[in-house]
């Protein structure tokens, strides 16, 4: 049995100072692993913990623990396996049966079942298997469910696979052997043109290819270079930095010592988001682990290069993802952005030069070293290379964690993986990008994902959130919902951003709550404009994509709203009124007792009506209604 | 106050004022807030004008100028939440309990956090008591669970104490 806590018994006792010891002790590892051993992986990533993954965790390894001797049983606790939906997944490996077994699901009961069926009696739990939802067949492996068939992993590969609280899971399978190989046999030039010439573009949002960046920042002058890993994740409706923080911090470390070889400094930080307190714990536990084998501190692996990482936490505010204003914050002042014409990479912290990049960036440089850059750029379209990891949320089936490589059209990735918009409503658009990208309507769902394609249709790839809304999402209330955000987010050092988001916020305002005016959509495309002219950072010249990309796409939406003060979608209350079904409606009296108006008449077991002079549309009789007869026209 | 709390804060960082944003994080963690008399230490400590220290203080969401309640409830405004009805659990709760997103209930039961996304999408809408997540969750759901919370024993209190002042000198440790 395997105890899988922070405080792992690692194997080697002293410091790794050569690639032969490293691939020694990866052998030693995976020989060490009895072939009868059953494991049991447990997905306690942020969608299934919040499911109660973690008691199950805790009820597998107790199980585990008081099993007959003469089993062996490994119960891990893994990160995000990405099916976010069907949570809390359980994967058991029983050596009787091939494969894997592919539980989802699963609940505290099911606990005993799983554990005496399956991994003592390698027999099937039938009815916890994933069910294809059009043959109705029941499916035992991940690899054969749609979700899973055409993605293609990186970033994600190892997540949902490793204890992510054990170096050794990660040496392993193959961990740390692309430190090895950079350190030993590369030169730092030949690290940075095996990153560019794999089309590595930054996955933050930007977009800047990684490798120019990393050569500007090591062809910079000054003492001391830093690198820093930007986990400050703000985008709302993202989680695919927390995920790989949680479920594979170490490569993410193994990423940022490559590069700072490559860069040449000797100091790294990760800047993690306030919110996301396990992340810092992942990470902290991992670089600790790192230290304890000397692959980050003196003299990595026997070789002269020194190199140390410190965790940052965020201080709650969405501005400080903008490199300038995260490295504002790491030296203790206001996150504000400063002009980027001055560049970080040559004047950043402490006015030193300075490489930025965010988590899934460093977390894909490992594998462009061990596999190359040729291998890499073979992946994805012309200017968009590799994979990207997105959060497929939202009105979706499928809710969850998806890497696809580049080039996949929307439409594979939303109906295929994503198995479509949930309760088969009608797709209306998907978001991507955050609070800086915009809605993409059903006409270009064929186009494939790529940095320069979103952007073109008025969106933008940004750190990957992909959001899908229904027929039953108003665009225009979507669109206030980011600008009231990013209102709040603004730092105010700008005046157009400052003063410019609030008056959209106004404008949207109005326009929801049935006071539009006919310009209203003119001032907004004014306001937008200058935005993107003059504010200072990012954050200020992307805000209006919300709103111009649903106006551009969504017009006659705006217009239902302020000419004939109707919400389409009918979300905005005021904008649309409700209805009693006579055939469905029993007479129960329930609506009319709650109406605070009297507006509802009608006898006992005789069909009610509304008055719609004395209505409000408070909308009191529509959720109460156990009968579902009161409907939004 | 807590005798010599600031200046062993200050002394793990080397009184490096680039770290003053963790040191009010490791102030935060033993107070629940940043009371006024502690940053004016701070100040003198660091060297900081004490103007500045609040310029830092009242940017950054996370820092508390006010003690908080027993409890601790985050709700995620969240795209994903805001779309399954976050908002409208946010406005039941503050009808409720007569308070706004960002303050504490008048008998310091419970302080309600709004908060931009905690990256649990996949049960949105979602809520954090404690530390403890609670998904799809509708207004009504959400007004039992905090009408379950009570000011519990006195016991659990010093058992919470004790586990924070053990987590601050672990910190601590590390650092060392």
């Amino acid at each position: 049995m395997n105890s899988t806590g922070t405080g792992e018994a690692i194997l080697s006792p002293h410091l790794i100072s050569s690639p032969a010891e490293l691939e020694a002790l990866s052998e030693k590892l995976r020989k060490q692993k009895d072939p009868s051993t059953k494991t049991v992986r447990v997905c306690i990533g942020p969608g299934c913990a919040a499911k109660g993954s973690l008691k199950i965790y805790d009820l597998f390894t107790t199980a585990a623990e008081e099993s007959p001797e003469n089993m062996k049983i490994d119960s891990k606790g893994v990160g995000c396996h990405g099916l976010c939906e069907r949570g809390p997944i359980v994967i058991v490996e029983h050596g009787d049966v091939p494969g894997e077994i592919f539980y989802q699901q699963v609940e505290e009961p099911d606990v005993a079942e799983i554990f005496r069926e399956t991994v003592l009696s390698g027999r099937i739990v039938e009815r916890l298997l994933y069910e294809d939802s059009t043959t109705g067949k029941k499916i035992k492996s991940s690899k054969e469910i749609p979700f899973y068939k055409t993605q293609e992993r990186i970033a994600l590969a190892q997540n949902g696979l490793i204890d992510p609280t054990s170096i050794n899971d990660y040496i392993a399978t193959g961990g740390y052997s692309a430190l090895a190989k950079a350190l030993t046999t590369m030169n730092p030039e030949d690290i940075i043109e095996e990153v560019v010439k794999s089309g590595l573009r930054g996955r933050g949002g930007g977009g800047f290819p990684t490798g120019r960046k990393w050569r500007s920042c090591r062809d910079a002058k000054g003492s001391q270079k830093y690198v820093i890993c930007n986990g400050d994740e703000g985008d709302p409706g993202a989680f695919m930095d927390r995920a790989v923080m949680e479920g594979n911090p170490h490569s993410i470390i193994e990423g940022m010592v490559i590069g700072a070889y490559a860069i040449g400094s000797s100091q790294g930080f990760i800047y993690v988001r306030n919110e996301y307190p396990l992340s810092v714990k992942r990470l902290g536990v991992a670089i600790e682990q790192a230290h304890k084998l000397g692959f980050l501190g003196k003299n990595i692996m026997g070789n002269s290069f020194s190199f140390d990482i410190r965790i940052n936490r965020g201080g709650g505010a969405f501005v400080c993802g903008e490199s300038t204003a995260l490295m504002a914050s790491l030296e203790g002042r206001v996150g504000e952005p400063r002009a980027k014409y001055v560049h970080t990479v040559e004047h950043g912290l402490h006015d030193q030069p300075t490489n930025l990049n965010n988590v899934e960036t460093w977390a894909t440089i490992s594998s462009i070293i061990n596999k190359g850059g040729e291998w890499f750029s073979s992946i994805g379209t012309e200017d968009s290379k590799g994979t990207k990891v997105f959060c497929l949320v939202g009105k979706i089936k499928n809710t969850g964690l998806v890497e696809i490589p580049m080039g996949m059209t929307l439409r594979q990735i939303i109906y295929d993986i994503g198995g479509g918009v949930k309760n088969d409503k009608a797709f209306k658009a998907v978001q991507t990008g955050g609070p800086s990208g915009g809605c993409i309507p059903a006409q270009f769902l064929d186009t494939p994902v790529g940095f320069d394609e979103l952007t073109k249709l008025g969106s933008m790839m940004g750190s990957g959130g992909m959001i899908v809304i229904d027929e039953d999402t108003c665009v225009v209330n979507f669109a206030k919902y980011y600008i009231n955000f990013l209102r709040q987010e603004s730092c105010g050092k700008c005046t157009p951003c400052r003063e410019g988001i609030p008056q959209m916020l106004y404008i949207l305002e109005r326009i929801t709550h049935g006071e539009g005016e006919e310009g209203d959509l003119e001032k907004l495309e004014t306001l937008a404009q200058l935005l993107a002219d003059a504010s200072l950072c990012a954050l200020g010249k992307t805000a209006a994509n919300p709103v111009l990309s649903t106006i551009k796409y969504f017009q006659d939406e705006y217009e239902a709203h302020i000419i004939e003060k109707r919400c389409p979608a009918k979300e905005c209350r005021g904008l649309f009124s409700y209805e009693i079904v006579p055939d469905a409606c029993t007479g129960c009296g329930i609506c009319l007792k709650n109406c605070p108006v009297d507006a509802i008449s009608g006898e006992k077991k005789e069909p009610h009506l509304i008055d719609q002079d004395i209505c409000t549309k408070c909308g009191t009789c529509f959720e109460k209604c156990p009968f579902g007869a009161i409907v939004k026209v | 106050m807590k005798e010599g709390l600031v200046k062993e804060i200050v002394d793990c960082y080397n009184g490096d004022q680039g770290m003053l944003i963790p040191m009010m994080q490791d102030l935060q963690a033993e107070y629940g807030y940043l009371p006024p008399e502690e940053l004016r230490i701070l100040s003198r400590a660091l060297d900081i004008p004490l103007m500045r220290i609040y310029s830092v203080s009242t940017f950054y969401a996370s820092f508390r100028h006010a003690p908080k309640g027993q409890h601790e409830i985050t709700l995620c405004m969240g795209t994903v939440c805001y779309l399954k009805g976050s908002k409208q659990i946010s406005d039941t709760i503050c009808e409720e309990y007569n308070i706004e997103p960002g303050s504490t209930t008048s008998d310091r039961l419970f302080t309600l956090n709004a908060v931009n996304c905690v990256g649990a999408c996949a049960v949105a809408p979602v809520m954090i008591v404690d530390g403890k997540y609670y998904g799809n969750l509708t207004p009504e759901s959400a007004l039992e669970i905090i009408h379950g919370l009570d000011f519990g024993s006195e016991e659990e209190d010093t058992e919470k104490t004790k586990k924070s002042m053990k987590e601050v000198s672990n910190r601590r440790s590390n650092r060392e």
